[in-house]
């Protein structure tokens, strides 16, 4: 589904990925750990297409094509969604309007018409249930006002919503008390199907209590520097990201 | 506002030209160019006006002549030369119209092609309109309705020949002659316009509509409105206007007066569209305008609207004067700029009675190499005790060679009243439209969402049939701003 090889960026001329490979294939979950500043949220906004990056190197596929050559909207319609670290505010336009057209651009890139209201309405509810949220955020204005923990849930019912094929989770679970960290993984887990992928960024290993990769990467100073199983989170979390900085080529 | 209906209109929005800019092929009769006391004498003539309507626009002639143009406004454009304007043109049609099939059939087209049914028939929501080409009233629908409860709604020329008594009363008792510069032009040489009363007790059925249209190249359009409310009755007033594109600019200066007595509600909607001139500031309408209402009587209420996106330069201060105690005045703005746009527009709220309250909410939203200035004033008299004002002044920025500029003025002449003031300058962000291009949404899309989310407060007290014209307005206006 998404193959990076050798990929380098770097921001005004700093460069932070020096040579990054990564496969991940449909109904993978993948978790990239790796200390501060080593490059994790360049990785997720790379693949969304922020533009504040250059590339300098390295190929990106998505589902055959040149991912760099396809725009944001382009992306995210067909299947990539990124759950923000920080979401930002968009006063004045509701949770409803905001998603309803997020839909329906997906559908009319994909030559659909748009979704009956009542259709659209029902459909919020449904996924607010599967994702838990009780509160009125549908119709709040989007993250306006919202407290960090709403913002997060909110970026997993946009997820819902939007059923990507693949979602990065950038450092979903900062901030989060494990109530909310709870809601956030149970989302994850009741969207994970054999067709769709999950890529978890995330600085501790405390998320992965409660979803469950299939692979786990260490990022390190623009690359990954070790891939194991699940066993290797608890690995780095018993014996601190130091072991892997002595390992690791400066 | 329905979320699909809000959708329906941004997905329509796709080409940013301006829609309205065709010009209507008619014959026309037109007044040489120039201004003076002949020219104000054709006008009166052809409108088979009475003595003292004539003498009312002499005497403002006369007054205008000793004025000086304004220069307070945070506006620039070449100075107007006033005898290089057309003071009269009208479409040549038979004296009286007693039914639509003695409309010119162009007239029709014209009206149909901007999206105003003149075809009673046709109408598809409880809405009268009177219509307006270059200098004069083309037809007013569902008068006979109207009547049925004793409510004038007709073109100005038609008011002062059938009910001069009530003309005469109210003419220029809001907005004296000399209260400005424009104002004095306008006196002079009005053309046409609507006027409206509705009688003690009656609550308009329908929504009364204006349309003005400029068609004729090198005319002013100047046209007068006067809407009566007497005591306890209640309407709700729209205004719509546009022009063709032409590479130089004409002159809008209009006057609308508004009278509220007692226990009386006027609503009053604007959504002002003329032509902006294009990419370079080449041509587009100078609207020059004063709005003002008293609130005469005790509990009157006076509601101004607008959402201004059109014309080169705009100078416009829908006011209120809460002169009855306990009068309420609101005022809620949309002023869009793009390109090389100039708006100065506010409000000015002059609180007189006891128990006075008013309300402004202003957005401005500059784009381009625009400027877009709120200028409003508060005044709270003496006598005016226990009186409130909350102000909110918002500007939204797109781009980084556009203004924004807030020139409040705030007096409070006594102790018990409380004014507010809140103001705020945002920009959209580039991290707004990244969440939003993350979501499938395109930065055109995403930007109308935004604006229109920004503007809701304001868009929102505006009439059904307002409000989706309104929306779309402001999708089209910012196309091509950003990006």
């Amino acid at each position: 589904m998404l193959f990076i090889k050798d990929l380098e960026v770097s921001i005004e001329g700093k460069k932070i990925l020096k040579g990054l490979t990564l496969e991940v294939k449909p109904g993978e979950v993948h978790a990239i750990m790796g200390p501060n500043g080593t490059g994790k949220s360049t990785l997720a906004n790379v693949i969304a297409g922020r533009d504040l990056y250059e590339i300098g190197g390295g190929k990106v596929s998505y589902k055959g094509k040149d991912l760099l050559e396809l725009s944001v909207e382009e992306r995210a319609n067909e299947g990539i969604f990124l759950g923000f670290q920080y979401p930002v505010e968009i006063p004045g336009v509701s949770m409803t309007n905001f998603l309803r057209t997020a839909v329906n651009e997906r559908r009319a890139y994909h030559g659909l018409d748009p979704m009956p209201a009542g259709e659209f309405l029902r459909m919020m509810e449904e996924k607010k249930q599967l994702v838990e949220i009780h509160s009125q955020l549908a119709s709040r204005s989007v993250n306006e006002g919202f407290s960090g923990g709403e913002k997060k849930r909110n970026e997993i019912f946009q997820m819902a919503m939007l059923e990507p094929e693949l979602a990065i989770l950038d450092e979903t679970d900062s901030g989060l008390d494990i109530d909310a960290l709870k809601v956030v993984a149970n989302g994850v887990n009741k969207l994970r199907r054999p067709d769709n992928a999950f890529i978890v960024i995330t600085h501790y290993q405390r998320l992965l209590d409660y979803i469950i990769p299939d692979f786990v990467h260490v990022l390190f100073n623009g690359r990954i520097v070790r891939s194991g199983g699940k066993e290797l989170a608890l690995e780095l979390e018993e014996k601190g990201y130091e072991w892997l900085k002595a390992q690791a080529p400066a | 506002m329905p979320s699909n209906e809000q959708d329906r209109i941004l997905e329509n929005v796709t080409s940013g030209e301006y829609k309205y800019g065709f010009v209507t092929d008619i014959e026309t009769e037109v007044a040489p160019k120039g201004l003076n006391e002949d020219i104000i004498r054709f006008i009166s003539a052809r409108k088979e006006e009475p003595e003292w309507m004539l003498e009312f626009r002499l005497n403002a002639f006369r007054q205008w002549q000793q004025m000086k143009e304004p220069q307070w406004a945070h506006l620039r454009y070449p100075e107007i030369d006033f005898q290089d304007i057309i003071y009269y043109a009208a479409p040549k049609t038979k004296n009286t119209l007693s039914s639509l099939d003695e409309v010119d059939p162009d007239l029709l087209e014209t009206f149909n092609k901007l999206g105003i049914s003149l075809d009673e028939q046709k109408r598809l929501t409880g809405v009268a309109v009177d219509a307006v080409m270059d200098s004069v009233s083309v037809k007013t629908t569902f008068q006979d309705t109207l009547a049925k409860q004793g409510i004038i709604f007709c073109s100005f020329s038609e008011a002062v020949r059938n009910h001069p008594d009530l003309v005469r009363q109210y003419l220029a008792s809001v907005v004296p002659v000399h209260d400005n510069y424009y104002a004095a032009l306008n006196s002079a040489v009005f053309s046409d316009g609507s006027f409206c009363y509705i009688p003690r007790g009656v609550r308009c059925p329908l929504e009364l509509s204006t349309y003005f249209r400029i068609n004729t190249a090198g005319t002013g359009q100047f046209e007068r409105t006067l809407i009566v409310a007497d005591e306890g009755s209640y309407v709700s007033y729209m205004e719509g206007c546009t022009a063709p594109q032409r590479d130089e600019n004409q002159l809008h200066a209009a006057v609308v007066e508004i009278v509220a007595l007692k226990d009386a509600e006027v609503k009053y909607s604007t959504v002002q569209n003329w032509y902006p001139g294009n990419k370079d500031g080449e041509g587009g309408i100078y609207n020059f305008v004063t709005k003002r209402g008293i609130c005469k009587g005790s509990n009157a209420k006076i509601s101004w609207t607008q959402v201004e996106t059109g014309s080169a330069v705009t100078w416009k201060y829908p006011s209120c004067i809460l002169l009855g105690d306990n009068s309420v005045g609101e005022f809620y703005s949309v002023a869009v700029t793009n390109n090389h746009q100039q708006a100065d527009t506010g409000t000015k709220m002059v609180h007189l009675g006891r128990n006075t309250r008013s309300t402004i909410i202003s957005k401005g939203i500059s784009a381009g190499k625009s400027n877009n200035s709120y200028r409003g004033l508060v005044r709270i008299g003496r006598k005016a005790e226990n009186s409130r004002n909350f102000s909110q002044c918002d500007s939204l920025l797109l781009g980084n060679q556009c203004g924004a500029h807030t020139y409040p003025y705030i007096t409070t002449e006594n102790r018990s009243s409380v004014v507010e003031h809140e103001a705020t300058t945002s920009r959209i962000s580039e991290d707004q439209l990244f969440y939003c291009n993350q979501r499938g949404i395109d930065t055109e899309k995403a930007i109308g969402l935004i604006v229109n989310g920004y503007a809701k407060e304001v868009l929102n007290k505006l009439p059904m049939e307002f409000a989706v014209e309104a929306q779309k307005l402001l999708s089209i206006s910012l196309e091509g701003s950003v990006g």
